[in-house]
């Protein structure tokens, strides 16, 4: 919601551009290999990540223009290096903000300070604010570029049948409503999907209690990035309050609603104001301000049964709700984007079986339950659900003040990647390999020869080494050979000894790893990553 | 620690009780278990003791 007097995308910093439907329509119809309904966030990615494995898709999206409101602002590490990948990075780090701190106060004194894990091997900061709209902007830039990439806007997809071997879509625009045929569709039409629907498919899981308005303010506070929880403050006894910087001077602030707070007040132009002048006030902020922007939500964990329906994927918010405590809807939905992407293109292009396609749900819907574990113990301490919970947090607080540790449990350990270990195309540890990072994790980063092991990764499959003779003997093989130096920061990361090796995806997870391997071992490894787990 | 130890210490948490007022018992008392389970530093020690002090309760 904007202020009275402003259109939903007249913002203060944001020129939203207008899309047009398609003006050539001469193949229209014409049958398309991928189809994508939705080009939000994670419909773009998607599209990004497919042509660049060389796929070509075609993006429908009701909208004329981007999401409004800034909606998602925080994308951690592993989402940049997605980016990165897709070769889309530089504008996000030109504009966003990167952090590592937080702070959270009780009653206006400070009770905990918290790092997030960062270090000079690490490429990205652990997390950066930016506002959606320049998440989409620079999306969409990178869609432009790219030829295998047709955008339809203003064109909503209605209807959907099951071919033999795919999908028949109905599109409606303002010029026509019209049928096309696509082989897979990937469903990223959002938190309301139409496509969820038409197949008769429902998010499962919780509503927790509690409800927050976000708003968005332009001013100029003079404070680092750093994430501010405010417990129990002097302007909302009971309630809990975040303070988040983004560019172009303009402060994110969620505040949590009392019960029995009515839901159509509290949004009301003139209830937000004064709200915010309040948690204004009790940061210690008393220039001028400008409200941006505002929106209402609760925090709910919900996801389908199964990401998969026959030839239709879903993806992103379509296929699940987290609350945004754990700042994982939009980063979570980028990682099924780019997880789907290379398996369906590998599949297209024959270099793997289809039954890899049957890895995304136990992977990604994975990822969603992890986080609603996270999100369910987070929520929990910032809106405790029952008398018992809310005592206990209430003692921790009161006792932090005096005593550090307690302040540890308001500590929202955000984001680490989730770990593949129970993914069906994913080679469990045979020889006992002691440290490092597990099978199905992300390859943590190192520096190597003045840059980052990231780096050196090959678009497809990668195998790090610590001796030639190994990546010799598998050049057959259609993988990115890697050596490293033995005792090098990199195999102290690995916890590797010159025989090791790491058989490393296109999604940078570790797909098997070995203490002293052998060809047998690898072959056998990367067959199971590609055909899509054993039978 | 002694019988005469322990009764030092329900001495002085009668009193520190009586002292709180009953508003703020319940949330002393949480406080307490939290000092208490920081010091014995042991979790699954703590957690067997937290289901132990349940019972009973209803006689
Ligand atoms: C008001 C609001 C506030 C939010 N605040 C936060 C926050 O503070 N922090 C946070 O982490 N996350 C927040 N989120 C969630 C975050 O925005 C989403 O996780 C993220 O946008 C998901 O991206 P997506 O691409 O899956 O879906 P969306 O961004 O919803 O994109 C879906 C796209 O599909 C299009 N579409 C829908 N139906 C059709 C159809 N039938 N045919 C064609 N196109 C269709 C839509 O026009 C849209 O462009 C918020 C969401 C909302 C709505």
């Amino acid at each position: 919601m904007r202020p009275a007097g402003r259109a939903e995308t007249d913002s203060l910093y944001f020129t939203y551009p207008h899309f047009d439907p398609p003006s050539n329509r001469a193949h229209l119809t014409r049958p398309v290999r991928v189809a994508i309904a939705g080009a939000g966030p994670v419909g773009m990615t998607a599209a990004l990540a497919l042509a660049q494995e060389g796929i070509a898709s075609v993006l429908f999206d009701a909208k004329a223009t981007f999401n409004d409101g800034s909606r998602a602002i925080c994308i951690a590490r592993q989402s940049y290096h997605i980016l990165d990948r897709l070769g889309a990075v530089k504008p996000f780090l030109e504009k966003s903000l990167g952090w590592t701190r937080g702070r959270s106060f009780y009653r206006g004194r400070k009770i905990l300070e918290f790092e997030m894990p960062d270090s000079p091997r690490e490429k990205y900061r652990p997390m950066y604010n930016l506002e959606q709209q320049y998440i989409e902007q620079y999306l969409w830039d990178a869609i432009e570029q790219e030829p295998l990439i047709e955008t339809r806007w203003q064109s909503r997809v209605s209807g959907l049948e099951d071919l033999e071997e795919g999908v028949r879509l109905t599109i409606q625009d303002p010029v026509d409503t019209y049928q096309v045929d696509c082989d897979w569709l990937l469903a990223a039409d959002g938190a309301r999907s139409t496509i969820r629907g038409l197949r008769g498919l429902r998010l499962k899981g919780e509503n927790f209690e509690g409800r927050y308005v976000i708003a968005d303010v332009q001013m100029e506070h003079d404070y680092p990035t750093i994430r501010r929880a405010l417990f129990d403050p002097d302007c909302r006894r009971g309630g809990t309050i975040l303070v988040h910087k983004q560019p172009d001077n303009i402060w994110r602030i969620d505040y949590q609603l009392r019960d029995g707070e009515d839901e159509a007040e509290a949004i009301r132009e003139d209830t937000v104001r004064a709200s915010v002048a309040a948690v204004l006030t009790e940061i210690g902020y008393d220039g001028d301000w400008d409200l941006e922007w505002w929106s209402i939500y609760s925090a709910n964990t919900l996801a389908l049964d199964d990401y998969r329906d026959g030839r239709v994927f879903f993806i992103g918010d379509s296929a699940h709700i987290v609350p945004i405590f754990g700042v994982r809807g939009l980063n979570n939905g980028l990682a099924d984007a780019h997880n789907i992407a290379w398996k369906l293109a590998w599949v297209l292009k024959g270099k793997a079986g289809p039954r890899l396609l049957d890895s995304y749900t136990p992977e990604r819907r994975g990822a969603t339950l992890d986080v609603f574990q996270n999100a369910s113990k987070s929520a929990r301490f910032m809106t405790p659900p029952t008398a018992g919970w809310q005592l206990m947090r209430d003692a921790a607080l009161n006792l932090s003040l005096s005593h550090p540790f307690a302040g540890e449990l308001a500590n929202p350990r955000q984001m680490t990647p989730y770990t593949y270990a129970d993914s069906p195309i994913v080679t469990p540890d045979e020889d006992g390999f002691e440290g490092g990072p597990k099978p199905g994790a992300v390859l943590p980063n190192a520096r190597v020869n003045g840059g980052f092991l990231s780096d050196l990764l090959g678009d497809g499959f990668s195998l790090i080494v610590f001796s030639p003779e190994l990546a010799d003997r598998l050049a057959d093989l259609d993988l990115t050979p890697l050596v490293l130096q033995p005792g090098s920061e990199a195999a102290d990361v690995l916890a590797a000894s010159p025989g090791s090796a790491y058989l490393v995806r296109p999604d940078m997870h570790i797909a098997a790893r070995w203490q002293s391997a052998s060809p047998e071992a690898v072959r056998a490894a990367l067959e199971l990553a590609v055909a899509g787990g054993k039978t | 620690m002694t019988p005469a130890d322990l009764e030092t210490v329900y001495e002085a948490l009668a009193e520190q009780l009586d002292a709180i007022g009953p508003d703020r018992r319940e949330l002393y008392l949480a406080k307490l278990a939290l000092l208490l389970v920081h010091e014995i530093a042991d979790a699954g020690r703590a957690r067997s003791l937290v289901a132990d002090a349940a019972s009973n309760l209803e006689i």
